[in-house]
């Protein structure tokens, strides 16, 4: 089967259009940091996104459905990463999320677990066939996202938690969710909402609450949202050259999380909705790289990506601009950070691996 | 394979491509909302969030002698204050604010509270004149309270102990109540404006024109750039006719007592030197002071506030004498009167006592000079009741007794004239006749101040030329500055000039052997004038009350006395509360005589070296410490330091 694949069929044009979101990345990456203490930054950024393409070539020869076959022992490996991250990981800033690696890295495995979950996530409603969403099922898929979801929600990180919840309502809404069981997983989310605002953090609970008004606080919770509106509404339709809210550290983190509203603040109105086209064309791609599939399993697999990529935008963009609380989910491919760079790449190794092997019967 | 045989289903497909279209619009639009309709409020803020407004704080002007000699100077010192566009939660940071600064919590809330419908551009001021470890609690916490911020301040440096306090006043926070007055309006909350003496009167000369900064900061408050400085315009130096020889000589002369000194040139007018006792300290309140403190300067019975020299109004006793005789000679009564004095006599059936009996001697046959010199009361008394209170208070009148000076500082009593007419319109009563025989000899109700009687003696002695003190030069002032007066400048009260003659020759013989105050004579200077002890009761009351009435109200001592004895060049009046007898004061305005004579004769080389401009440490000799904390080392009871602070005194 393999030795029909070519890198042909390899998505180019997903690619160039992934590469130019990378180089704005990199761009405001150096803009935003240039005069900080975290100058340089950039450089670093490419050498993640290089790191990224070679991930992601080496991720499109490993045919996905071998992938699938081993999946079950990659998500027992993924459960005791984070296991072990509860155990052994560095505390910093209140939070235990990375594991110290020999070397001097920092890993952080709640993003490859995002990876997994696409996987897991894929297989099991392919393997469904078309049969009819039982409740078993919904229980089943939900335990399967859940788990991690809770574990990575106890480190504490809501952001990355909440990233894992799209790839179960994708899958579920693929794989044939009634309207009968929408209704009733919404009213009985709608009535556990009070229960998990109870054990959320009152600083977690602070910051999804503060977005709404975040001028009742300017300095506390809504800091952060008010100075990114500030940045992003102070950009105007061409963007201000000088762009102070970013060059004169009132924005926060820049270069990651605030990385949009840096963006919009230098480039203005037309800049801004041009880059969210970029993410918008990217994002069609890929939805058609996923009817195109050969099997069930490649459209699970890429629309899991999709729903990662579009949930990752609409909170992160949707926190800039005052919609969404501050989660502290990073803008994909824009961000600064090694941890999502190589995530995006390797995601999109496995969709340029579904899409190579289109045509194989 | 997985589900090769089974296709998802592509409505499932299309309708999440339709749900993400509707988020990337939802998103455009977010960005349409603030990037486009509310671009310009945006802008706005960070406008706000970059910029900010430093006050730069106008020195005020100097204060100079006569001869540009600093007598008020400025020294550097810091000033806590809060600035209110940081958007930060000031009364939450209250309490750390509050104990670095060594303030009380109420207090910094109660500053917050008070500007808060103050423009934001407007800072609080918290705390003047913090100390060196406050000024580095400021520095440690730039990024914790970006707010709190310090403005170096041109603070006022007086002289030390209290030396011509009174005359120059002192500064502090412009208060509320003054806002609300029109001559304040345009003053802002915080300005620190005169609010006493000089420093009240010529405000709007001493006071600059505070600037701004602004300034480029970072989110840390850091400044990293500057966009526009409106400079600060300094405060202009004003200088007095004052001198400072004189000044210490008059300081001197008060040394250990309560009263009053003012010396006068009676040309024109110029305040040549003007001292109080009690005195205070204005650099103890330059900074804030305290309610006690303020209260107990408020309390004291002595009235250390107080510029007895234009503010206490009191029997000027004998001195009124010099006006009675003028009256007299002028209505053509006393040139050829002679009284024998049996050390009293009867008037309207009460008898009224000489001052001599006291001394157990009378003063026998008396004319109008040795009345004068001697200063017979029963010369005056029978004066008195000739002229008749009408006449009387004319004269007086005109020579300005009961009436304010129209002098260039703050709340100048006016003193008393009484007439008939005062008497029905105050007290509703007919005068008594016999109310006239006490006005006689400057008691009963007539009250002036040491000013009114320098002024009024120092006419006379220059043959009716009655001028308007002042303690600054009009022809340095701006024009819209000089004060307004009711006072005329100048007013000539024609005099006979044979009048004048013996009236001022029998002043010359006060004090020269036979005079009340002949241990002040000063040998070589033609010094003339006239002694006066005035009851602070009456002698009734005092013999009910005994000894003890003795003690508690002696008399004061009044001396006004000028150099030479016609057309004088200066007129010197001393006020000594309890000072019991007019040859005491006489010895003090001989003092300042003396100096004034003395520093005549060293010009002009000494004057002429003396007007180049004497910095301030040139002339205290203060190290730098001392500066800070507000002190003058030079000290007008010491002659020593005297004299390391004017050798020309030598």
């Amino acid at each position: 089967m393999s030795r029909y694949i070519s890198f042909r069929d390899f998505d180019w044009l997903l690619l160039l259009f992934v590469l130019l979101i990378c180089g704005l990345g990199v761009m405001e990456i150096h803009s935003a940091t240039e005069h900080t203490k975290f100058a340089g930054s950039h450089i670093r950024q490419l050498y993640w996104i290089a790191g990224g393409l070679g991930g992601m070539f080496l991720m499109s020869l490993i045919s996905y459905q071998k992938l699938l076959d081993g999946v079950h022992w990659m998500y027992i490996a993924s459960i005791a990463s984070l296991l072990s991250v509860m155990v052994f990981g560095q505390k910093y800033l209140g939070a235990r999320r990375w594991v110290k690696l020999p070397g001097g890295n920092h890993f952080q495995p709640s993003e490859w677990v995002k990876l997994i979950l696409i996987l897991a996530v894929a297989k099991y409603f392919a393997e469904m066939q078309n049969r009819e969403l039982s409740w078993t099922d919904f229980m089943k898929a939900g335990a399967m996202v859940g788990v991690p979801m809770l574990m990575v929600l106890a480190q504490p990180d809501l952001g990355t938690a909440l990233t894992y919840f799209p790839i179960a309502v994708m899958g579920l809404f693929l794989g044939g969710l009634s309207w009968r069981q929408a209704g009733a997983v919404l009213l009985v989310g709608a009535l556990l909402m009070p229960v998990a605002l109870h054990v959320l953090k009152p600083y977690q609970r602070e910051r999804l609450t503060s977005f709404m008004s975040p001028e009742a606080d300017a300095q506390g919770s809504g800091y952060q949202v008010n100075q990114s509106k500030i940045a992003v509404g102070s950009g105007g339709i061409w963007g201000s050259s000088n762009g102070s809210q970013t060059h004169l550290d009132f924005l926060p983190v820049p270069q990651t999380d605030f990385i949009f509203a840096a963006f919009a603040e230098e480039h203005g109105f037309v800049g801004a909705l041009g880059l969210l086209l970029l993410y918008f064309v990217v994002l069609v791609r890929l939805t058609q790289n996923a009817q195109t599939a050969p099997d069930r399993a490649g459209t699970f697999l890429v629309m899991g990506v999709v729903a990662v990529l579009s949930f990752h935008i609409l909170v992160n963009v949707g926190m800039v601009v005052g919609f969404m609380p501050v989660t502290g989910i990073p803008l994909p491919l824009m961000s600064y950070g090694g941890s999502s760079v190589l995530f995006m790449f390797l995601a999109l190794g496995m969709v340029m691996n579904v899409r190579m092997r289109r045509f194989v019967n | 394979m997985y589900g090769r045989d089974e296709k998802v289903s592509t409505t499932r497909l299309t309708a999440v491509q339709y749900i993400v279209l509707g988020i990337f619009l939802i998103l455009a639009y977010g960005l349409w909302r603030l990037q486009v309709s509310q671009s310009d409020s945006y802008a706005s803020l960070a406008e706000k969030n970059r910029t900010r407004d430093v006050p730069i704080l106008a020195p005020r002007g100097r204060i100079l002698d006569r001869n540009g000699r600093t007598i008020v100077d400025n020294y550097p010192s810091y000033t806590a204050l809060l600035l209110r566009d940081s958007s930060r939660d000031l009364i939450a940071d209250a309490d750390l604010i509050a104990q670095g600064l060594h303030m009380d919590v109420k207090e910094v809330k109660e500053r917050i509270h008070r500007m808060a419908s103050m423009p934001q551009y407007q800072p609080i001021y918290l705390k003047d004149d913090i100390t060196p470890d406050e000024l580095a609690f400021v520095e440690a916490h730039r990024n914790e309270l970006p707010e709190l911020d310090t403005i170096m301040a041109h603070r006022r440096l007086y002289p030390k102990g209290g030396f011509m306090a009174h005359l120059i006043g002192y500064v502090g926070e412009v208060s509320e109540d003054m806002l609300n007055q029109p001559q304040w309006e345009f003053y802002n909350p915080g300005d620190v404006v005169g609010k006493s003496g000089v420093e009240l009167e010529y405000n709007s000369v001493l006071m600059g024109k505070n600037g701004s900064r602004q300034v480029l900061v970072n989110s840390h408050g850091k400044e990293v750039g500057q966009l526009a400085e409106i400079p600060a315009v300094a405060g202009k130096p004003l200088r007095l006719t004052v001198d400072i020889d004189l000044q210490i000589a008059a300081e001197q002369a008060l040394e250990g007592r309560n009263g009053a000194i003012v010396a006068m040139d009676p040309r024109n007018g110029e305040i040549l030197a003007m001292a109080s006792r009690p005195t205070f300290d204005p650099n103890e309140f330059a900074v804030r002071v305290s309610r006690e403190e303020w209260n107990k300067l408020v309390n004291d019975d002595n009235h250390p506030l107080l510029n007895k020299a234009i503010q206490a109004q009191l029997a000027p006793g004998s001195v009124f004498k010099i006006i009675m005789a003028t009256a007299g000679m002028q209505e053509g009564i006393a040139e050829d009167m002679h009284v024998i004095c049996n050390g009293g006599a009867v008037f309207y059936g009460r008898y009224f006592k000489c001052w001599v009996v006291a001394e157990h001697r009378t003063h026998g046959l008396v004319d109008i000079t040795k009345a004068i010199y001697q200063s017979c009361d029963v010369f005056f008394y029978t004066l008195a009741e000739k002229l008749g209170i009408e006449k009387i208070a004319k004269y007086a009148t005109m020579f300005g007794i009961g009436q304010k000076t129209g002098i260039d500082l703050p709340q100048e009593v006016s003193g008393v004239m009484p007439s008939e007419e005062w008497k029905l319109r105050n007290y509703r009563q007919k005068w008594f006749a016999g109310e006239t025989i006490s006005v006689g000899i400057g008691q009963g109700a007539v009250a002036a101040t040491p000013i009114q009687l320098a002024r009024a003696i120092g006419a006379i002695a220059s043959g009716g030329e009655l001028v308007r003190p002042h303690v600054a030069f009009p022809d340095d002032l701006p024009a819209n500055v000089i004060p307004a007066s009711t006072v005329p400048e100048r007013v000539n009260v024609p005099i006979d000039p044979k009048n004048w003659e013996i009236i001022t020759d029998a002043m010359a013989d006060v004090v020269n052997p036979g005079g009340t105050a002949a241990l002040s004579h000063l040998q070589g200077i033609d010094f003339a004038g006239k002694t006066g002890s005035a009851q602070t009761i009456s002698n009734a009351l005092k013999a009910k009350m005994g000894a003890a009435g003795k003690a508690a109200f002696k008399d004061n001592g009044w001396f006004a006395g000028v150099e030479p004895r016609r057309n004088p060049e200066i007129v010197v009046c001393v006020l000594l509360e309890e000072g019991e007898h007019g040859y005491l004061a006489a010895r003090a305005a001989a003092q300042v005589i003396r100096a004034y004579v003395e520093e005549k004769q060293r010009t002009p080389g000494k004057v002429a070296e003396r007007s180049k401009k004497v910095e301030v440490g040139a002339m205290w000799g203060t190290p730098d410490e001392e500066l800070k904390a507000g002190k003058f080392v030079m000290d007008v009871g010491k002659p020593a330091a005297m004299a390391t602070a004017a050798p020309e005194a030598e």
